[in-house]
């Protein structure tokens, strides 16, 4: 039996060892969530001009098209905010669900091959057809994502003895550095390295309204489907023993899982670029603070990353005016030194 | 008898691989964007051919050549390092973030000097040399734990994340760069041999000079180590005396090839593997060996994306990821847990 079903040297059954504090995880929900709009109105209100937050209401409740600080705030900030927060959830979730399934403490989307995939096809798509519409984009980002999920698990789970965390990491990195010099290759061929490392940087800048309508039903309609999907990944990440003979489809919820994935992290990376570590990141904070049920874990994590994000976002826009810190610099300051103490606490040795 | 037989096939081995390598070094030399035919190429060599015919040859394509042979040579020597150091066989100093660590401190001496054009050849080895080893320092502490020493799993980890790391901040470091910074850049990232003249040859001679010799003095060492940590410190070997002479070695031959050629990796962990199959697990055969593989490899890996397209090159890095990539993930899906 697997070490984790011992606890103090006696035999637990799968319903211990699913142990959540679902009261914490209530508060963590509302707290977050009112903090979350306080951030945003901040995030808002703070910025190459500042407008005080009685204007930012006012913006937003009787809109004044001759004002120009409404102008700013409606055409500038708002969507970015908005993505910021969309996005920041949606690579939580997909990081969530991620390790969840693969009981894989290190999986995230940017290290899994997720991001690498999404980009060499948005190389792809500037090379050769370089009108595409931002509403295709994100279809193709999809399909990217897919591609690098797909490569990444495929040969980790050929490997003998299945995914340990070693094998996983390494099939990441090198799909990851196959794509990216692929992506290298064409995008020096074309002369169109800059714009990619542009869009490759990652960041909410100068993210547009149009944009957002096209994110926001995917990456809802994805954690939606994310939270139905909760109480499988709880039951499968006890082991596939466990889930199959608990009765559970385990294939079907990894394909759905993977679908989830797939949409979360695509549409994210085709929006912001490729921001790693966060959805590595805010499901160990999440599991650590409301236990191991995915029910509870999958939207505390929403929250916890669509702060992180917003936060970051804003930090990186007033701490160096007028220049912007990318928010994926911020987030693999915080995230390096994170995925080191993961490394160290929670991958065994003998792997 | 056995030890005698191995010696006689890694001789054989190395001479037949010596042959292939002076094979694509001539090919090479015919290759190129303004056609010389064989014939020229060699009268060019001794002496004859025209003034443009001999600028060409020796003022653009051999000390490219030469510097191929040089990092290829390097790159696999310190992957066999690595593998042995670390005991595991996917090991290889791009994927450990070594590479990525000699990058950034190159890009941010670009970044904050944009005179680039004086700047001295001699002093990016030691600039590569100063980030190599900060990154392989950090990887070597993230990986040690107290009782328990280095692990292999923890080491690969660490290097995976530091280099991820590394790569968010140097996208956003060259994202400003004007374009024809960023171009020099991108390219130098993707690994293009961009040191074609002799006085980058001359800047990483010394290095290969100094640290191959003691890289093959010490290949015993790399033996005593797969026979794992127990069995080795009762062998009496300063078990991490010696670990750290060896890392110390390979961080400082991976840090003087990336300087000269960018980001290239997987020549560390195609070289040593493929001359494993040819001559067995010895180091004392197999860092030779591993080195006219790289040298091979990534002679013929800048030739083809030289050749390839018309009017302009696909970076050799490039060209080694393409095949090196896959061949990794076959192994990868092939080794046991």
């Amino acid at each position: 039996m697997n070490r984790s079903n011992v606890v103090k040297g006696r035999q637990t059954s799968p319903k211990e060892q699913i142990w959540s504090r679902p009261y914490t995880a209530i508060s963590i929900i509302i707290g977050g969530l009112v903090l979350l709009i306080l951030g945003c109105a901040f995030s808002i209100a703070k910025g190459s001009k500042d407008i005080p937050l009685e204007e930012v209401w006012q913006a937003l409740v009787a809109f004044n098209p001759s004002n120009s600080d409404h102008q700013i705030i409606w055409e500038l900030r708002l969507p970015r905010t908005i993505a910021g927060a969309l996005v920041g959830a949606a690579f939580a979730v997909s990081g969530a669900l991620m390790q969840g399934m693969t009981r894989n403490p290190i999986a995230d989307p940017g290290l899994l091959g997720v991001n690498a995939g999404a980009g060499f096809v948005l190389a792809l798509c500037f090379a050769f057809f370089p009108g595409l519409s931002f509403n295709q984009l994100i279809l193709f980002s999809f399909a990217g994502a897919a591609l690098g999920v797909g490569l990444v698990y495929g040969i980790g789970s050929l490997a003998k003895g299945g995914l340990s965390p070693v094998r996983l990491a390494l099939a990441g990195s090198a799909v990851a550095a196959l794509l990216v010099a692929l992506s290298e290759g064409i995008a020096l061929y074309f002369r169109i390295s800059q714009d990619i490392a542009f869009w490759y940087a990652g960041g909410v800048a100068g993210v547009t309204w149009s944009q957002v309508d096209i994110l926001w039903p995917w990456i809802l309609l994805a954690l939606i489907g994310s939270l139905f999907l909760s109480r499988s990944i709880t039951i499968l990440s006890l082991g596939d023993d466990v889930a199959s003979g608990l009765g559970q489809r385990t294939a079907l919820v990894r394909l759905g899982a993977v679908l989830a994935v797939m949409v979360l992290a695509g549409a994210s990376v085709s929006t912001v670029g490729a921001v790693g570590f966060l959805g590595l990141m805010i499901p160990h904070a999440a599991r650590a603070m409301v236990g191991v049920d995915y029910k509870w874990v999958i939207p505390t994590s929403a929250i916890l990353g669509a702060l992180l994000m917003v936060f970051a976002d804003t930090i990186g826009r007033l701490s160096n005016p007028p220049h912007e810190t990318p928010v994926s610099a911020l987030i693999a300051v915080i995230g390096v030194p994170y995925f080191f103490y993961i490394i160290r606490k929670k991958v065994r040795d003998n792997l | 008898m056995f030890h005698r037989k191995r010696t006689i096939r890694t001789t054989i081995t190395l001479i037949v691989l010596a042959l292939i390598a002076f094979g694509v070094l001539l090919l090479s030399m015919n290759t190129g964007f303004s056609k010389m035919s064989p014939l020229e190429v060699l009268s060019t060599l001794f002496g004859g051919g025209t003034p443009k015919q001999h600028l060409i040859l020796f003022e653009f394509r051999l000390p490219r050549i030469v510097i191929a042979l040089l990092v290829g040579i390097g790159l696999a020597i310190a992957g066999a390092i690595l593998q042995g150091v670390s005991r595991n066989g996917l090991a290889d100093p791009g994927i450990l973030g070594i590479n990525s660590g000699a990058g950034l401190a190159v890009v941010l001496y670009v970044v904050t000097n944009p005179q680039r054009e004086s700047t001295s050849p001699m002093l990016l080895p030691f600039l590569a040399l100063i980030g190599a080893f900060a990154a392989a320092i950090i990887i070597y502490l993230m990986a040690y734990k107290r009782h328990k020493g280095i692990s292999s799993a923890r080491l690969v980890l660490s290097g995976i994340a530091l280099a991820a790391g590394i790569n968010a901040l140097m996208i956003v470091l060259t994202i400003r760069l004007d374009p024809n910074e960023f171009n020099f850049i991108a390219t130098w990232q993707a690994g293009s041999i961009w040191g074609s003249s002799w006085k980058f040859v001359i800047a990483l001679l010394p290095w290969l000079i100094v640290l191959i010799p003691i890289a093959l003095w010490k290949a015993r060492q790399l033996d005593v180590f797969s026979l794992g940590d127990e069995t080795a410190t009762g062998l009496g070997s300063h078990l991490n005396i010696q670990r750290m002479i060896l890392l110390v070695v390979a961080v400082a031959i991976s840090a003087a090839c990336v300087a000269v050629s960018g980001g290239i990796g997987f020549i560390g962990l195609l070289g040593p593997h493929i001359a494993r199959r040819l001559v067995g697990p010895r180091y004392e055969h197999v860092i030779p060996v591993s080195a006219l593989i790289g040298a091979v490899l990534l002679l013929t890996a800048d030739m083809v994306g030289r050749s390839l397209l018309q009017n302009s090159e696909i970076p050799a890095g490039v060209m080694v990821a393409i095949i090196g990539a896959p061949y990794f993930l076959y192994l990868l899906a092939r080794s046991k847990a």
